[in-house]
């Protein structure tokens, strides 16, 4: 057991890859391909529930621990290990991926074989972000995500799919230099890239001149996760990259590689930085209200599905560094729900508007109307996805953003007055879109004969409204793991708080 | 100098550049006697065991530590890893060529006797200790180069190159042997020993400061450091594809190796601040360079050039972790490099007419493996994790900024960054275009596959597990510290 216990994270982090390789060497049989990375990315999935099932909860500190010599020369240890955040990040990738392949079935039919090696080697870059604990590691596998999602747009993307691609690998590409001169900043004063050792000396203050470096390290960590998020402003690359990219491209990038940024904010910026936190929360809080509110502003006058559902992730994930800096319980518990439930509800959209595309070819709001005769089932499906992303309560967006509000209105009154404006502007746009799309009168008469959804397409579906609920009404499964692990996040700044009061 | 004559044991000490020059021999005095068109093979075959025994006589003579020939040569564990590299290189390029003089129907007799040659060249520089020495050594491996630039005889382009380089290496040359002189000058001497403890004891004098200069502007050239670079993008893009991929590695990594002798082991003076703006010049100058390059050739010749910038960081560092860097560093770009070019020779076809970005779209559709291969390579030119290039980039800066040079280190970052542009083009390219002709492809001949196995699993080996060639080349600095 205890084996199982530390290789349970190698494996299901390198599983993918495994398979990729094994595809590799596979022939070109297209309907066999599909079906083995179904396989591969389902027993990675139902591996990655080991996590969960055997997980102390009330334990703080990471779990599942594996720490060896990688390389002596920098001091690079191969260690991994979750805590109750990262570990639900890494269930989430596991269960957004076998759905990918589903929705990528038909939709891919060219260079199938490539495009699954890619897809399962990004699936392994995702997981290995979220389980390193040795920063270099944690680089490594950041830098990783970054060229398997680059060829998953430029290569079988939509119209402008090169342009696209550049431009995220650039941008994110040079953002996360900056990230590297900080960690490299920390390796040659600790000696260490673990991420624990650094975090301890920092606590007791063994490094030397760090009070006048912080400010300039908490920043290089930030602005490599600001992009991601991405942050107002510099989001530009989002809309762009979501536009043209595969379906199940926008599912793992809105669905993981965005929480990605969120996850390093709170792991590394929260963690190793706690007063430089603290006194930059300010303007990060406001970026994350202008995002919440701005995003909700250009979704609502976007004219195509994809880009308004893109722009909406801008404004939800605007919901997520809110709570992270809101340095509160209730604010850091709603934000790493809102990273899942946004996973799995955007992850859902993205898929319903691919399987929309797939008919028609086009994600123009003003071709569609009236589908809600033509496909039943997939209006259902939509209205439930849309009712769960816009906070319905009982369903899963509702909770992550209530704990998010009421975490900020405690911070500061006025971040939760504008924030939950933002769930206001989330309901207009999605029920308007939904209204677009499903409502009136069929006004094109190719809209007639649409098919419904396919069993193949049920099977895609189903996991998340399943999920969608579930979280919805027994969010505790979740939080009662993220608590104890949020709690020890923040342990410093409610040291700080009562030193501050004690003067 | 212990004894008058040379003995046995000396003439291990040179064992390698021995076995390659008898080879080299056996290939010039065989070419007249075989068959024209299967004699090819058979001359490769020669030239290909020459290289694996240089190999095997270095292991063999490692064992060996220490002077020969009145204290012109030594081996050490520096010695042996540039000999190794050398003949590694040759043994990548010989096996790229197999293909290549077939496909580009050149003879091939001089071809390989000449590619030998040029690694004697290269082998005894690194092993010289005396500046005469090492300028006849610099003569031997850049007269051979200058002959192979000129090998694709058909095309003009291909003589311009070798004419050009020809004389501009020969005025280089001219400006190291003024050098040499100067600091004897200056010193007394020309054993890089005798004059490093010269500079040590006592006040230097003016004359070496330019010497060391002059040496430098010879070197600088040669390994196509900025202002000095202006040859590269026209020899590249005129030379035959493999001699490419040979002479921006082997030659180099020797060049590298003496001047890591004079600026470390001899101590040179005022190296920083030289080595300061010329690192920074090259690695601007030639990034920026590749940005609006169309032809992957020159395009690749204008990487070289920045990375001879971020290599050359390291020898403003400090010897301790400066050596081993820049060691790291020319093994690792000679493996990606010499592998980027045997993709590209393979791809070029008769006449290398397939060359430029355009030509390249849709390579991973056409061949994915060679696609796939080049891509790992470029990956590790731009310094991602898990290839060697990535390391050897990390290792140069951490040197770097312990020498406190964050200027430095500074301008090299913000370099990588725009040298991902370029590299990233040619993968766009190959993966997210459409090819406009459908050029034809071979299938990927036995001796081209095992150059690309060598180079790919060189690569990833220095990128996943660094620490037995950096250990390797840390003791080197640690010799040289006694």
């Amino acid at each position: 057991m205890s084996t199982l216990e530390s290789a349970i994270l190698t494996l299901v982090t390198f599983i993918p890859l495994a398979g990729a390789l094994l595809l590799l060497a596979a022939p070109r049989r297209d309907r066999d391909i599909r079906v083995f990375a179904l396989v591969v990315t389902l027993l990675d999935f139902v591996l990655s529930l080991h996590l969960p099932a055997h997980f102390h909860r009330a334990q703080t500190g990471f779990q599942y621990e594996l720490d060896h010599l990688w390389i002596a020369n920098p001091n690079i240890h191969y260690h991994m290990g979750v805590d109750g955040i990262s570990m639900w990040l890494v269930v989430l990738t596991t269960f957004l991926t076998p759905l990918c392949v589903l929705i990528s079935w038909n939709s891919i039919h060219e260079r199938v074989k490539e495009f699954f090696i890619i897809l399962l080697i990004l699936e392994t870059a995702l997981i290995g972000v979220f389980v390193s604990l040795d920063l270099f590691l944690f680089y490594f596998f950041w830098e990783a995500t970054l060229i398997p999602m680059a060829l998953l747009i430029g290569m079988y993307g939509h119209g402008r799919r090169v342009y696209a691609a550049i431009k995220f690998f650039l941008y994110t590409m040079i953002a996360s230099v900056f990230m590297l001169a900080a960690i490299l900043w920390l390796y040659a004063k600790v000696g260490s890239f673990d991420f624990v050792t650094i975090q301890n000396a920092v606590r007791n203050g063994q490094i030397e001149n760090f009070p006048s470096a912080a400010l300039w390290l908490f920043l290089g960590f930030f602005i490599a996760f600001a992009v991601k998020v991405p942050l107002f402003p510099f989001h530009t690359w989002l809309p762009d990259a979501h536009v043209e990219a595969p379906t199940a491209g926008s599912v793992l990038l809105a669905g993981v590689l965005l929480k990605m940024g969120t996850y390093g904010m709170l792991r590394f910026n929260l963690g190793l930085f706690p007063e430089q936190s603290r006194a930059n929360a300010w303007w990060i809080a406001i970026l994350a209200l202008i995002g919440i509110i701005y995003g909700a502003l250009v979704a609502m006058v976007q004219p195509n599905m994809k880009k308004l559902i893109a722009y909406s992730s801008i404004s939800h994930l605007g919901f997520v560094v809110l709570g992270i800096f809101s340095f509160t319980q209730a604010g850091l518990d709603g934000a790493t729900f809102v990273m899942l439930a946004h996973g799995i509800s955007t992850g859902a959209l993205f898929m319903l508007a691919g399987i929309l595309y797939e008919r028609r070819h086009t994600y123009e709001m003003s071709e569609f109307g009236g589908l809600a005769s033509s496909m039943p089932m997939y209006a259902a499906f939509f209205l439930f996805i849309t009712l769960a992303s816009a906070g319905l309560p009982l369903l899963n967006g509702f909770v992550g953003e209530f704990l998010v509000l009421s975490g900020a209105f405690r911070a500061q009154p006025w971040w939760g007055v504008l924030g939950a404006t933002g769930v206001i502007w989330s309901a207009c746009y999605l029920l308007w879109m939904y209204q677009r799309v499903f409502f009136g009168k069929i006004s094109h008469d190719i809209n007639n004969s649409l098919p419904d959804l396919s069993g193949r397409e049920r099977a895609a579906l189903w996991p998340t409204a399943v999920m969608a609920l579930l979280m919805g009404v027994a969010p505790l499964l979740w939080l009662n793991a993220i608590d104890p692990s949020v709690q020890a996040v923040l342990a410093p700044y409610t040291l700080m708080v009562s030193k501050a009061v004690g003067r | 100098m212990n004894h008058a004559i040379p003995q046995a044991v000396d003439y291990i000490r040179i064992l390698p550049e021995l076995v390659l020059s008898i080879f080299g021999i056996i290939v010039m005095l065989l070419d007249p006697l075989i068959d024209e068109i299967r004699g090819q093979k058979t001359l490769a075959t020669i030239a290909l065991i020459g290289s694996l025994a240089a190999i095997l006589a270095t292991l063999f003579q490692a064992q060996f530590p220490g002077l020969a020939f009145y204290a012109m040569v030594q081996v050490d564990s520096f010695s042996v890893f540039f000999h190794l590299l050398v003949a590694a290189v040759t043994t990548v390029v010989i096996l790229t060529s197999y293909e290549y003089l077939a496909v580009q129907e050149i003879r091939a007799g001089e071809y390989y006797g000449l590619i030998l040659f040029g690694a004697v060249g290269m082998s005894l520089m690194s092993s010289a200790v005396e500046l005469v020495l090492i300028f006849i050594a610099l003569e031997i491996s850049s007269i051979s180069t200058y002959i192979l630039a000129g090998f694709r005889r058909r095309a003009a382009i291909s003589s311009e190159a070798s004419v050009k380089y020809f004389l501009l290496g020969s005025f280089a040359t001219a400006f190291f042997l003024y050098g040499v002189a100067l600091m004897y000058g200056a010193s007394g001497s020309t054993s890089i020993l005798a004059i490093g403890g010269f500079l040590r004891s006592g006040p230097i004098p003016l004359l070496a400061y330019v010497g060391v200069a002059l040496m430098f502007v010879g070197l600088g050239f040669k390994v196509a450091a900025a202002p000095f670079h202006i040859w590269t993008p026209d020899v590249y893009e005129g030379a035959p594809s493999p001699v490419v991929g040979f002479m921006s590695t082997a030659p180099k990594a020797a060049v590298f190796a003496v001047l890591l002798r004079i600026m470390f082991e001899a101590n040179a003076p005022g190296r920083i601040w030289l080595i300061w703006v010329v690192a920074a010049l090259s690695m601007t100058l030639g990034n920026i360079g590749a940005l609006v390059q169309d032809n992957v050739k020159r395009l690749l010749a204008y990487s070289s050039i920045a990375h001879a910038g971020y290599l050359l960081m390291a020898f403003a560092a400090l010897p301790s972790n400066g050596i081993p860097a820049a060691m790291f560093y020319t093994a690792s770009y000679a493996a990606m490099n010499v592998g980027a070019f045997a993709v590209v020779s393979h791809f070029g076809g008769p006449g290398e007419r397939y060359v430029t970005l355009e030509d390249y779209a849709g390579l991973g559709r056409r061949s994915p493996i060679l696609a796939a291969t080049l891509t790992i390579f470029l990956l590790s030119l731009i310094g991602i994790p898990i290839t060697g290039g990535f390391f050897a980039k990390f290792y140069v800066f951490s040197a770097a900024l312990q020498a406190n040079l964050v200027g430095l280190v500074i301008i090299g970052v913000l370099n990588s960054a725009v040298g991902a542009y370029y590299y990233l083009r040619i993968i766009v390219a190959m993966y997210m275009r459409e090819g406009r002709e459908e050029a034809p492809m071979t299938p990927i001949p036995f001796g081209l596959g095992a150059a690309l196995a060598i180079s790919v699993i060189a690569t990833i080996y220095l990128g996943v597990l660094p620490g037995r060639v950096l250990d390797y080349a840390a003791r080197t600095a640690t010799d040289w510290g006694r």
